[in-house]
């Protein structure tokens, strides 16, 4: 570089291009590359060398664009995915494998997986999967387990279905735009040089705060804006994801309840942003005493975080059926047990993110989510406008595991483009993201149960605490499902559970993946391997022995006359059951070093849609005149695949193939309501849906001819071609009278699942169906270092009918390692742990091979008899993890994560007893 | 705010002299540790200047040129007794990592976790400072003065790391313990270099991480193991020594206190046991 001229113009070579630019001083290449160069190809997700997302090659060699001054790429050729894709053949080849394999779910890490796969297959074209572990494990992925990512890199084997209706393996319908980088999420919408939104956050759990001048501090600020506090928000400075405990403000008002709360929020250039320091805006604080658990909060002395809520307690989910005290009395054994957990972030790569503008007098919010419909609601409350005047259209997701259920960056979005009347743009850092956004809820369970000497339950009695956080977002829900599901899907007669919502200082606990229940499965599961081992019962069979089957009542007194697979589970574990433990004891009892083997299992179930609520779903479709059926497909797809498993079932509803939709995604204006994407509702809700919008258009187009249901249909070339029997008819399309948005033939289907509401004692009809789950896990405890390496799993899920078994099979690897996570590495520590290498998630080198056993125990209100999956997976991972590594070690534990430290002091607890 | 990559080190030390910039080589500490509106103070990125990339053998060692990335360290054919260092190496961050991270850069951002520091300590690394009053010569292990201290005055730089002459029969290891595979700091990392003969350990140098606000070499232990058998080593009580007493571990979220004083007694025997086997 000219020494001289130390501002002068860059020149490297991008994609094959020779580009120039002039950068500032020490700016990121990814910020170069996205903002300069438009190759918004290039994904942030941590701006810290922690998750690769950001990876380019350098002269062939990954390095992360956000660790590097884009002047030392003077002269250099810097490659991104979405060159890579067109010129070099590995890429191509490789973009081909990872839809094949389905390796990209949400697609953020993907451009960072498919640029070091590239590295890697230029220097070695035939590598082993350590040679791929050691290449590709500097890029985080949330989604896929990284089992699918291996896969396609060493061009395993993948079976294709081209045919794509319901039960066939397709790809992706939305594949394409992930390997290739095209996608856009929610930080890749915006225009260069938009005006950008940094929010002023507490750095204290409990303070009190008081503002300056802030209209002379913004004058002042060469470049802002605006300053947005609570007092621009015209309607309700409150939001919640359950009307009647909504409880949190945009900006809080003279007080903040956490750490990363937000009390304001700046508007400028993004030179103004980049340069804005938090400790020059005008606001003092006074910090207060503050509650970090659920003890803390419920002492006597201690401060109310919400007035109407005593002794800090949000709510209490209850259950009851039968007498547990009197059975527990009775019981032959019973075994009891406290057992906590932390605080476990959703860690998604892609940090929050979005763009708003204000087009003919109307918001327009474009910002990565789960819930579009539910976004609108809010921001009407929040913005005191009618909603003809919010738009929401939601960006690519990348990765939302239930935290992007709840509002984030919307309302600021929306306030800024409102006060400044200009396009504004905001993205958190992964800190914000961190302190800001919900977080699993930390639990700590109380739990006793009870058996008869021939292994039948015999009371149950479950009393958890869930610390929710400053506010409520979905505690509320995990306080009312954890009762539900706490027995396991098992028979339990004499069972009493409660589930309290606890206030503390700390950041909301929300949804995540399992709504509590993974938390409460890991009591249960844990126990009922003591009591097996009390009674002397195989755990495995214990378990059958208990299971529930067609026809047996839940804790709830439903009782399912079809589709219970939990047994099927179970049983289809047998054989790994056997042969693993006969394994591990055989290695245990050769071992003369520290290292022991262990087997475990769990199981679990989960209930698909909200409990004993309504929730519904519409899908709509059209035809267009030249034929073109077009699938308006509200489902939020955030990595699982609703788009292509809603399509798979429309479109074996219409009877054509998926491949031949065109689909139009979630869109306010647009697209109707397909609910919320959480409660594993997806599938199930909008699958009947899309069926029902299906069976409709069909039912349109046979009545229209008048022809018989066996009719095969053909769309294309303006006409539909109807072949019934020997018979073949046509309907010109191009005759047809089109409505406003081009289409001649529209239906709509929309589902709600039949539930009916819980009683006093939590008795009724939660859930119209559940899914259940099975797992095993084997893992290698190194007895003198503490760490706890697991080796394999198999894992038996019961989806009713697999829609399509590669999206099944990544749920399921994907829910794994975060189970995994969760069990072994996770917990977020407010002021600790608030960036992605204080905080670990797993990389690709912690997840072992993944068997995945799909049973299929139809279910009649499922579409072709499917049920939800998403989350019913991580629910029995931790579990597993802690009863083989009981096997292996003879350790209880009874809190995760169990890191090497924890596991080491609990064996060692052992050796001195 | 200007940015200065110059390609001799004359240039260097001259704008280090009068404009005091922060230096920069592979940024992977630098950008992580920037805060919400830091502004960049002027920058002085050494990675250009010619002859500070790169391991070349030297009239009395080896030297390791300030800009030289832990990839490069991974791909040079070096003596057995850097093969503690190449294993660090492979466990830096990611191999995005490695390609961009220096040698240097690692143990003047002087973490007690830094990953090369220990195998430098067991080769009795040198740091050669530069400037334009001249060069200087400094041991390693009195370079790096405390958490995220060095002995840099105004106006130097960090110009190469000097490793002594290793007899060719010098073999040794490296291990990190940390909490996940990949992208870890570590809980505790030992290295250590030994020669054996005839089954006994001639010569043998360890050194500690992430136990000690800096990394350290253990000589009562080094002592200790001098003359022993291999064979024994198996067997040996570590702990029964008061020989790790240099370290002063704190406890963090990545470990207790205790736990590492535990750990690192059984890690020093399986990387002492791995070196003597020389493979």
């Amino acid at each position: 570089m000219d020494a001289t001229n130390p501002n002068a113009r860059i020149e490297f070579n991008l994609n094959g291009e020779d580009v120039r630019i002039t950068a500032m001083p020490g700016e990121r290449l990814s910020e170069t590359l996205r903002e300069r160069l438009d190759a918004r190809d290039v994904k942030i997700g941590c701006n810290a060398g922690d998750c690769g997302a950001c990876s380019v090659l350098i002269n062939g060699e990954p390095v992360c664009a956000c660790l590097m001054p884009a002047q030392q790429a003077a002269g250099q050729a810097v490659e991104t995915v979405s060159g890579l894709v067109g010129r070099d053949d590995h890429a191509k080849a490789l973009m081909e494998r990872f839809q094949d394999h389905g390796a990209a779910q949400c697609g953020i890490c993907t451009p960072g997986m498919m640029v070091a796969a590239v590295g890697l297959l230029r220097t070695n074209d035939a590598p082993d999967e350590q040679q791929v572990k050691d290449a590709l494990g500097g890029v985080l992925c949330r989604c896929t387990g990284y089992r699918k990512i291996i896969d396609a890199v060493l061009d395993a084997p993948a079976t294709m279905d081209d045919r794509g209706g319901a039960g066939r393996t397709l790809r992706r319908l939305d594949g394409v735009g992930k390997v290739s980088g095209t996608e856009r999420f929610g930080d890749d919408v915006a225009p260069s040089g938009t005006l950008e939104i940094k929010v002023v956050r507490s750095h204290l759990p409990h303070a009190s705060f008081e503002f300056g001048d802030l209209d002379a501090w913004c004058a002042q600020t060469a470049g802002m804006e605006a300053v947005l506090t609570a007092a621009d928000i015209k309607g309700q400075n409150c939001f919640g994801v359950i009307p009647e405990f909504a409880d949190q403000p945009v900006f809080a008002e003279g007080t903040a309840r956490f750490r990363g709360e937000a009390v304001a929020a700046v508007v400028g250039t993004p030179d103004a942003i980049r340069t804005f320091q938090p400790k020059d805006f005008p606001v003092t604080w006074t910090a207060h005493k503050d509650s970090a658990d659920p003890v803390q909060a419920q002492a006597a002395d201690a401060p109310l975080l919400h007035e109407t809520r005593k002794g800090n307690v949000m709510c209490r989910g209850f259950v009851k059926c039968g007498d547990a005290d009197a059975a527990l009395a009775s019981a032959d054994v019973t075994v009891e047990g406290t057992f906590s957990t932390g605080f476990v972030e959703h860690g998604y790569i892609e940090p929050e993110a979005g763009f708003a503008e204000v087009v003919d007098g109307r918001v327009e919010i474009h910002a990565c989510t789960q819930a579009p419909g539910m976004d609108l609601d809010a921001m009407e409350i929040i913005l005191g406008m009618d909603r003809s005047k919010i738009r929401m259209k939601p960006t690519g997701v990348g990765g939302g595991f239930g935290s992007k259920l709840d509002i984030s960056v919307q309302p600021y979005l929306a306030l800024a483009a409102l006060k400044t009347g200009q396009p504004v743009r905001i993205t958190y850092t992964r800190t914000e993201s961190m302190q800001s956004t919900t977080k699993r809820h930390p639990s700590r369970i109380k739990l006793k149960i009870g058996a008869t000497k021939d292994g039948r339950l015999s009371g149950f009695r479950f009393d958890g605490d869930f610390n929710t956080g400053a506010y409520a977002s979905w505690g509320p829900t995990v306080a009312n499902r954890v009762p539900v599901h706490a027995s396991g899907p098992y028979r339990i007669a004499d069972y009493t559970a409660v589930a309290n919502g606890v206030h503390t200082n700390c950041p909301p606990a929300g949804a995540f993946r399992g709504f509590g229940v993974p938390q409460s499965g890991i009591a249960q599961e844990s126990l009922f391997d003591d009591l097996a081992q009390k009674l002397d019962i195989d755990p495995l069979e214990f378990r059958i022995r208990n299971v529930l089957e067609d026809g047996v009542p839940t804790v709830c007194g439903q009782v399912f006359k079809q589709g219970v697979g939990a047994k099927a589970c179970l049983e289809a574990l047998r054989p790994s059951w056997d042969d693993e433990r006969k394994a591990a004891n055989a290695f245990n009892a050769q071992a003369t070093g520290s290292k022991r083997r262990g087997v475990g299992i769990a199981a679990g179930w989960y209930g698909c849609g909200n409990t004993s609520l309504p929730n519904p779903s519409t899908i709509k479709a059209g035809i267009k005149a030249d034929g073109t059926v077009v699938l308006h497909q509200g489902a939020m797809d955030i990595g699982q695949g609703a788009n292509t498993v809603i399509s798979q079932i429309f479109s074996t509803a219409l009877g054509v193939s998926a491949t031949d939709l065109a689909l139009v995604g979630a869109d306010t204006d647009v697209t109707p309501d397909a609910g919320k994407t959480s409660a594993s509702r997806q599938t199930f809700v909008s699958g009947n849906a899309a069926r029902l919008s299906g069976e409709a258009m069909r039912k349109k187009i046979l009545r229209h001819l008048n022809v018989s249901d066996d009719a095969t249909l053909t769309f294309g070339d303006g006409a539909i071609t109807v072949a019934d029997g020997d018979k073949t008819h046509k309907i010109d399309l191009s005759e047809m009278l089109a409505d406003a948005e081009g289409y001649v033939f529209v239906s709509e289907g929309t589902y709600d699942p039949p539930t009916k509401p819980l009683d006093d004692s939590g008795q009724g009809v939660p859930y119209a169906q559940f899914g259940y789950a099975a797992q095993l896990a084997v893992v290698e405890v190194d007895e003198a270092l503490g760490t706890v390496k697991p080796i394999k799993f198999v894992a038996a899920h019961d989806v009713g009918k697999a829609i399509n078994p590669m999206l099944v099979e990544g749920q399921v690897q994907g829910g794994i390692a975060q189970g995994l996570g969760m069990a072994l590495m996770e917990e977020y520590l407010p002021g600790r742990t608030e960036n992605l290498h204080d905080y670990l998630i797993p990389t690709i080198g912690d997840i072992p091979p993944i068997e995945t056993l799909i049973i299929e125990v139809p279910d009649e209100h499922g579409p072709y008899g499917a049920k939800g999956l998403g989350e019913h997976v991580l629910i029995p991972t931790a579990p597993a993890l802690l009863n083989a590594i009981k096997h292996a070690t003879g350790v209880r534990i009874h809190s995760v994560p169990v890191t090497p430290p924890k596991m080491y002091e609990a064996i060692k607890g052992r050796k001195n007893v | 705010m200007p940015y200065l990559a110059p390609q001799n080190a004359e240039e260097a030390f001259r704008f280090l002299d009068r404009n005091r910039p922060k230096i920069i080589a592979g940024c992977t500490d630098y950008f992580p540790s920037l805060q919400q509106g830091e502004t960049h103070q002027d920058l002085l990125d050494i990675s250009r200047i010619s002859g500070l990339r790169g391991i070349n053998r030297t009239d009395r060692g080896w030297r390791i040129g300030a800009a030289t990335t832990w990839t490069d360290v991974v791909r040079a054919d070096l003596p057995r007794a850097f093969d503690a260092l190449k294993l660090a190496a492979v466990e830096v961050g990611s191999l995005q990592i490695q390609n961009q991270g220096t040698v240097a850069g690692n143990i003047c951002n002087a973490s007690p976790a830094a990953d090369g520091v220990p195998p430098l300590l067991v080769l009795d690394a040198e740091v050669e400072i530069g400037s334009v009053r001249g060069s200087r010569t400094v041991a390693l292990s009195e370079f790096i003065q405390g958490v995220r201290k060095v002995d840099l005055g105004p106006g130097e730089m960090v110009v190469a790391i000097h490793v002594p002459d290793v007899v060719n029969e010098a073999t040794s290891s490296f291990s990190k313990l940390g909490s996940r595979e990949y992208l870890v700091i570590s809980i505790a990392m030992v290295a250590a270099v030994v020669q054996v003969e005839d089954g006994h350990l001639t010569d043998v140098r360890v050194a500690i991480g992430s136990c000690s606000p800096v990394a350290q070499r253990l000589p009562d232990l080094e002592a200790l193991l001098k003359g022993k058998s291999v064979a024994d080593l198996a067997e040996m009580d570590f702990k029964a020594e008061r020989t790790f007493a240099p370290l002063s571990p704190i406890s963090d979220v990545r470990g207790s206190a205790e736990y590492r004083l535990d750990v690192v007694t059984e890690m020093c025997r399986r990387v002492i046991m791995q070196a003597c086997k020389g493979d």
